[in-house]
């Protein structure tokens, strides 16, 4: 029921925003978003347009926000920021990876407009800046949850396609549950698609009669959760929204990506006038990543430890990725105490040891 | 690797669940094409379904009217094509892609308000101590209404076809509308019927999605399952028992690559997920080749009839 | 009593006029969608169908840009079109289109950083060989197997889809992307790359075939033996038996140069306006290419002029979605509405209504 009001909210803001566009078009700065996904896809790209929604209600006589739904990566993107930028947007934020290289071209044909894409790396012209959140943070805090909660010993992880950011979590998951339950193993199960919600419902599926009971997900919807609450005794997490809905189980806690305050903080310096290119790349700490609420469901020392480990990370005294970590074949990858660097984080490419199975190539 | 894990009874259970909507679909669209009528837009009359039945079964608390209604909206959807192609002539081909277009963009309209709720849980047929006999209990009652009421509509559907009187005006229809108007019989209104009854069963199999198999209603929710749905229908060549095994068969190849895939069984994922595809198109080649049978379609298949006196 | 009445041939008239009226048309029901949705109707019709065309603001450059769209559409639905005439179902002209891009890419890809003049020839060669040899699967099987081609062509599609994404995770990935997925940007490599080629008129090498396939098929299709072949055997099948043609050289032919056409549109696509394979290049311009196909009543002319109002509502539609806040799902519910008119209006270029009792025969 909460995202049904947060929805009604959003109409009325917008119905609002719009009456204020008429009267005084001129004054705002404009502000764009081009989102990869419908905003009804519940994860992805609804929490992106919830960061819109905050920008709006932060700043809302001072700007005026315009977006795009269901754009696709490549050449259509690429018109789209075009059109944008012409139509007198000042600051565009570009919320799918793919669309790095269409935002590096437009930048440089807009030197006066400015440019934020999420997950990239490129930032070839001054104008483009970068953002993205480490939710291998997040994956660490539920790694120790499903640690702790397994009864099998054998939790679940359904990847989306083997990039980076995926991988990062699934080894930090990993690591984090291992730390807490030497036994547990992992299986991974690769969909193949960022949203399906039937292919993700059957994944889970196929996770849980092989004996899995705690199931991890890289993929968007809410399938895996409602697969999850069919079986007694299976648990999930919330994905890149709250899933609220599925408290308090099988939904022990969750994941958010939470881009409001970088929204905001980054239209501000722009009406401020001391906005400046930057490689953001925050996580619990800089409040990108938040951790839903741990329901009842997990037992209360479990919760202290999942939350102070959260608390570590967010003060910085912790690093998920520190030595000593063997690489999947066995050999070194960081030292006792040395702490993986953001250069191999961001093209994480291997398992780390005790996780079977070969990332596809 | 760890073969041992994949218990086939829950292997077979589960597969069953996964194929009810695609069944529906093809069993609609096999009345709907063995009238003559090519309707290519099942995935837009699904969706429809899955976010109608959806709205209905939140508003109302009742699962069953959720599914009555999405059947509704499913039929209202298809009525836009019935009276494209039987009343105005239009293109079936055509027709019939712009439907699932439109049928898409509705539904994220309609749907608007409804993501990311928890519909009323339809619950499984109380079978009592059948369910619970090793091996045999989960797979045949252990099942929600679903799983029975798709077993049923085949059974109906090729009894109708074959030994009832409106079957073979059907069929007449579907073969040759020319002689079957010469005989003095309705073409364009059987026609539609057949067309709303394709309707309304995508409409059930995308309200299963909605309120059963994934139970939530998100844009894009049946995600190419109305063209699986198609494809499985040639794939039975016309027949409707061959829609069960075919659904069965793509659902298994489905369930089976993402069981393998936890069991670890060293074949690259790419393939596993391919699989499903190219495995279908094997058993279609072995299939048409073994009889010669590629004249099962209906002769006038795709073609508008028009009475010309 | 309203009934229909056959003309003898189509109304020249109402052939020119259909496609107006289904406009107008759409711009009512449309309205009155849009209206329902809180937006003023007339605002979001002037959006969608003039401003892309002659707003000052985004004129300029939605004008070519509406070639760059409306190019792929119009050579893969040239091709199809053959077919269709005759009766061949290629409806997976999708995955001949991806299998053409992966080819034609990996071939530029081979030959990095060689700059050289034969590279881009060499690659449409390729592209256009794959898009052929992709279609040629469903072609073989229906001559050998007797297999129907709607489905292998349509299931090819799922299979072309797993294959992009294999090499956009794998052999195609680009070395020096960090690990991302994605090969290396075409547009950024000259010898490989296909670019505007008169600086702001948005024409590419894509847009020059898609001109040249349009006067191609019309000369075979009016001038040339084997047009004849085509219209006979979808117009009469016995008939064309008798008159000698050979029905699985048809097909082989038609399924050979509808997935060339494809290939070709997707190697111009990825080597230029789209750069890269990418998991999701894919954007589905080989289903809408059916539309259009059957939009230009299958006429290589028709087909130009669908390509083009097709493509003038995917841009007008992007602006009204970021100027007037329309969601992205209006735009496709008004796509669908405009097809609906055209497709239902046509029946007045090939009947005629008559009023009143049936004369008596």
């Amino acid at each position: 029921m909460q995202r049904r009001t947060l929805l009604t909210t959003a109409a009325m803001g917008l119905g609002l925003s719009m009456v204020g566009r008429a009267a005084f078009a001129q004054d705002k700065l404009k502000v764009g978003f081009i989102y990869v996904g419908p905003i009804g896809d519940g994860g992805w790209t609804f929490q992106h347009d919830q960061g819109r929604l905050a920008l709006e209600a932060a700043l809302g006589d001072k700007i005026e926000t315009v977006y795009q739904e269901s754009v696709p990566e490549g050449a259509d993107s690429e018109r789209v920021l075009t059109q944008m930028a012409l139509s007198g947007c000042k600051i565009i934020f570009t919320t799918s990876f793919g669309y790095m290289d269409a935002t590096n071209a437009v930048a440089a044909k807009f030197p006066d407009v400015m440019f934020e894409h999420a997950t990239g790396f490129k930032r070839d012209s001054a104008n483009v800046s970068t953002y993205n959140a480490r939710f291998y943070e997040g994956r660490a805090v539920m790694g120790t949850i499903a640690g702790r909660m397994t009864k099998s010993n054998k939790i679940g992880y359904i990847g989306s396609f083997p990039i980076p950011e995926v991988i990062q979590g699934i080894n930090s998951s990993f690591i984090h549950a291992k730390k807490v339950n030497p036994d547990v193993s992992i299986s991974v199960v690769w969909a193949y698609t960022w949203f399906d919600p039937a292919k993700e419902a059957d994944a889970a599926k196929a996770l849980i009669e092989q004996g899995v009971d705690v199931i991890l997900a890289h993929t968007d919807s809410t399938a895996v959760l409602a697969e999850a609450a069919k079986t007694p005794g299976v648990i999930g997490f919330g994905q890149a929204s709250d899933m609220a809905e599925y408290k308090p189980s099988p939904r022990v806690s969750s994941i958010i990506d939470n881009w409001g305050p970088y929204y905001i903080e980054r239209v501000q310096a722009l009406l401020d006038g001391t906005y400046a290119q930057k490689d953001t790349w925050a996580g619990i700490g800089g409040g990108e990543v938040k951790i839903g609420e741990i329901t009842d469901a997990v037992p209360a020392e479990v919760k202290a430890e999942a939350e102070a480990l959260a608390a570590s990370i967010a003060d910085g005294s912790y690093h998920p990725f520190t030595g000593p970590l063997n690489k999947q074949d066995g050999s070194v990858w960081l030292a006792e105490g040395e702490r993986a660097d953001d250069g191999t984080l961001s093209g994480l490419n291997f398992y780390v040891e005790g996780i079977v199975g070969d990332i596809p190539k | 690797m760890d073969l041992s894990a994949i218990n086939p009874a829950v292997l077979v259970a589960s597969l069953m669940m996964a194929a009810v909507p695609i069944i529906l679909a093809a069993i609609g669209e096999l009345v709907v094409e063995k009238s003559g009528v090519l309707n290519l837009g099942v995935e837009g009359m699904m969706i429809i379904g899955a976010v109608c039945g959806f709205v209905v079964a939140v508003k109302t608390g009742s699962p069953f009217v959720g599914f009555l209604g999405g059947a509704a909206g499913g039929a209202g959807l298809s009525l836009i094509f019935a009276l494209l192609t039987q009343v105005l002539l239009a293109n079936q081909v055509a027709t019939g892609l712009a439907l699932t277009l439109f049928g898409l963009g509705l539904s994220s309209l309609l749907g608007q308000g409804f993501n990311g709720i928890k519909p009323p849980a339809t619950g499984k047929v109380p079978m009592g101590p059948l369910a619970d006999i090793p091996g045999v209990g989960p797979v045949l009652f252990q099942h929600n209404l679903g799983v029975y009421l798709s077993i049923a509509v085949i059974a109906a559907v090729w009894w109708g076809l074959k030994y009832s009187r409106m079957g073979l005006i059907l069929r007449a229809v579907g073969e040759n509308h020319d002689a079957a108007h010469a005989l003095g019989y309705k073409v364009v209104r059987i026609r539609i019927a057949a067309i709303l009854f394709g309707g309304a069963m995508a409409g059930l199999g995308g309200a299963y999605i909605s309120l059963v198999r994934v139970p939530q209603w998100t844009d894009g929710i049946t995600a190419g399952a109305g063209w699986i749905a198609l494809a499985i229908v040639v794939f039975a060549s016309w027949r409707p028992w061959r829609v069960l095994i075919g659904a069965y068969l793509f659902g298994g190849i489905t369930v089976l690559q993402l069981n393998l895939q936890v069991a670890n069984v060293p074949i690259p994922v790419e393939y596993l997920s391919m699989a499903p595809y190219l495995i279908t198109i094997l058993v279609l080649v072995i299939m048409s080749s073994g009889r010669g049978r590629a004249a099962a379609a209906p002769a006038a298949l795709g073609q508008n009839f028009h009475a010309s006196r | 009593m309203v009934r229909l009445e056959k003309r003898p041939s189509p109304s020249r008239f109402w052939t020119m006029a259909t496609p107006v009226v289904a406009v107008a048309l759409t711009m009512i029901a449309g309205g009155i969608m849009f209206a329902l949705l809180g937006k003023n109707p007339v605002e979001a019709i002037r959006t969608i169908f003039w401003d892309p065309l002659f707003n000052e603001q985004f004129a300029s450059y939605s004008r070519p840009q509406l070639l760059v769209k409306a190019g792929p559409l119009i050579l893969i639905a040239v091709g199809l079109s053959l077919g269709f005439r005759a009766g061949i179902w290629n409806i997976g002209a999708e995955g001949q289109y991806i299998i053409g891009a992966i080819c034609g890419a990996a071939v530029g890809l081979a030959f990095y950083p060689v700059e050289a003049w034969y590279v881009f020839p060499l690659m449409v060669i390729a592209g256009g060989l794959g898009g052929w040899a992709w279609a040629m699967i469903p072609a073989i099987l229906r001559t050998r197997f007797a297999t129907n081609e709607i489905l292998v062509s349509l299931l090819l599609v799922y299979v072309a889809q797993a294959i992009l994404a294999s090499m956009a995770l794998g052999a195609l990935r680009n070395p020096e992307g960090g690990g991302f997925p994605g090969s290396r940007n075409l547009s950024q490599y000259p010898a490989a790359a296909n670019p505007e080629l008169i600086a702001g008129t948005g024409m590419h090498w894509g847009v020059v075939a898609a001109f040249i396939a349009v006067i191609a098929a019309y000369v075979l299709l009016h001038r040339h033996m084997l047009g004849f072949s085509i219209r006979l055997a979808g117009q009469a099948p016995r008939a064309a038996r008798f008159a000698g043609v050979n029905p699985d050289r048809l097909v082989l032919l038609c399924m050979g140069l509808s997935g060339g056409l494809a290939g070709l549109a997707g190697l111009f696509e990825v080597a230029g306006p789209a750069g890269q394979i990418s998991i999701d290049f894919g954007s589905g311009y080989g289903f809408t290419a059916i539309i259009v196909a059957f939009l230009g009543r299958l006429n290589p002319v028709g087909i130009l002029l669908a390509g083009l109002l097709m493509a003038l509502t995917y841009i007008g539609g992007e602006l009204a979605q970021f100027m007037l806040g329309l969601p992205s799902a209006a735009i496709q519910a008004f796509q669908g509405m405009l097809l609906f008119f055209l497709l239902a209006v046509d029946l007045f270029s090939n009947y005629r209504l008559r009023f009143g009792k049936r004369e008596a025969v």
